[in-house]
């Protein structure tokens, strides 16, 4: 029982698994980012309630393992009549912890927008909403993105969560791999490394956009 | 009520299994970070290649690696020992990029003034620095823990009795499919917030310890 020699057959169905891996990384930043800014534009409402509400919310979401939500929406929700596939659930799960954490890497970005800009545009006769679209949003996105980057790594780490609703991602496959060869160490460790493969050159590029965004402020 | 209580049987388990991760972390992330300044080139590159490489793979596939993996190589480990290790593993490797964290925290006078008394590297290490580092690195190791406190919910993939293996349990048995999660969720929002109040609290009086 060689470690390696079996990789190349376990490939094409790893390869299949990582496609939804991605997929489903893809889709929970899609969703889950613009509600992050949503959620990080109402923690500065005027209004106290709306403020406190969505603090709330956020500190609840972030403080729940992206496991627990996940199974809320695949094992719980069922119960109340509402059923999603395990694509759905996952998607949905995750959207929902992307959006709590990204609204606290944006609100951190759009804080470090100079007060001045704000007046500025104010001088200039824009409005709240015009400034908050053109000039602060903008802005502070930038400066949030390496830390976006850095999370969006996690998102995709997690994605492997989704295995425990029966998600055919990447640890799915090696794991049905190992299950009907009994190679588990084989077929895991090429599965880890394809997560590495990934991960790894991501987060290179999180210290290039730190060094680059750098030169802009 | 019933499934309250039956949920809180997990805490002692989540909690034993995030500190024993954790001192695993704290301990074996002080020779990687070592590693990662070494002179020697060989070194440092191991040390990179080894935090890169356990940073990179999820923590459910480390588990996995250890538990099915090793488990057909080795003595069979049984579930909780293997979610320890794992998670103490990655634990070493995030710990290790905190002390880098701290070590550049640590002014770089405290290094001279210690060489102009006379001190080795090592003594340096040892009662100069090495304290400093560790004050310096408690609010980002406290934020890792309380993020640890969460991930140790993948252990129960494998079978590890934590919060939410008896929430799922329960969601099994009762009627109430949806309730012990959210009650799995109170508990970790509840075990999650204090500690990062005592955190903030900790770090500000730490600070004033750490020379500038």
């Amino acid at each position: 029982m060689n470690i390696f020699t079996d990789w190349p057959s376990y490939l094409p169905e790893l390869l299949a698994g990582l496609g939804v891996s991605v997929q489903v990384a893809l889709l929970s930043l899609a969703i889950g980012i613009p509600g992050g800014l949503l959620l990080a534009i109402g923690a500065g409402s005027k209004n106290k309630l709306v403020r406190v509400l969505i603090i709330g919310v956020v500190e609840i979401g972030r403080g729940t393992p992206a496991l627990v939500v996940l199974q809320i929406f695949y094992f719980g929700l069922p119960a109340s009549g509402l059923t999603l596939t395990s694509m759905a659930a996952s998607v949905v799960a995750l959207a929902a912890t992307t959006a709590a954490y990204t609204s606290e890497i944006l609100r951190g970005g759009l804080q470090a927008v100079p007060q001045g800009e704000t007046e500025a545009a104010g001088a200039l006769g824009m409005n709240r909403k015009d400034t908050l679209r053109f000039i602060v949003i903008p802005q502070g996105f930038r400066v949030a993105i390496p830390s976006l980057i850095g999370f969006a790594i996690l998102i995709f780490q997690a994605t492997s969560l989704a295995y425990t609703v029966a998600l055919p991602e990447l640890l799915s496959q090696a794991y049905s791999i190992g299950s009907t060869t009994f190679n588990y160490l084989s077929v895991l460790l090429l599965a880890g490394l394809m997560y590495a493969a990934i991960t790894i050159p991501a987060s290179w590029l999180t210290g290039r956009a730190e060094k680059r965004l750098a030169q802009h402020l | 009520m019933d499934i309250f209580l039956t949920v809180l049987q997990g805490v002692p388990m989540t909690i034993g299994l995030t500190v024993s991760a954790l001192a695993i972390g704290a301990v074996g992330g002080i020779p990687l970070a070592l590693g990662r300044r070494s002179q020697i080139p060989a070194l440092r590159f191991l040390a990179v290649s080894l935090i890169e490489i356990l940073r990179g793979i999820p923590p459910i596939v480390w588990l996995f690696i250890i538990y099915f993996g090793l488990g057909t190589a080795l003595p069979q480990l049984d579930p909780l020992t293997s979610a320890i290790v794992g998670l103490g593993v990655i634990s070493c490797a995030y710990m290790a990029e905190i002390y880098r964290g701290g070590l550049s925290a640590v002014a770089q006078g405290q290094w001279e003034a210690s060489e102009a008394l006379g001190m080795g590297r090592q003594s340096v290490l040892t009662f100069i620095i090495g304290p400093q580092v560790f004050r310096v690195s408690v609010p980002a190791a406290a934020s890792y823990a309380i993020g640890l406190i969460k991930d140790s919910s993948v252990a129960y993939t494998i079978g590890v009795t934590e919060i939410v293996y008896f929430a799922n349990d329960q969601s099994r048995q009762s009627s109430d499919a949806l309730g012990p999660f959210f009650i799995a969720a109170l508990v970790y929002v509840i075990m999650t917030i204090p500690c990062a109040w005592a955190t903030r609290a900790l770090d500000a009086r730490l600070r004033m310890r750490v020379a500038r």
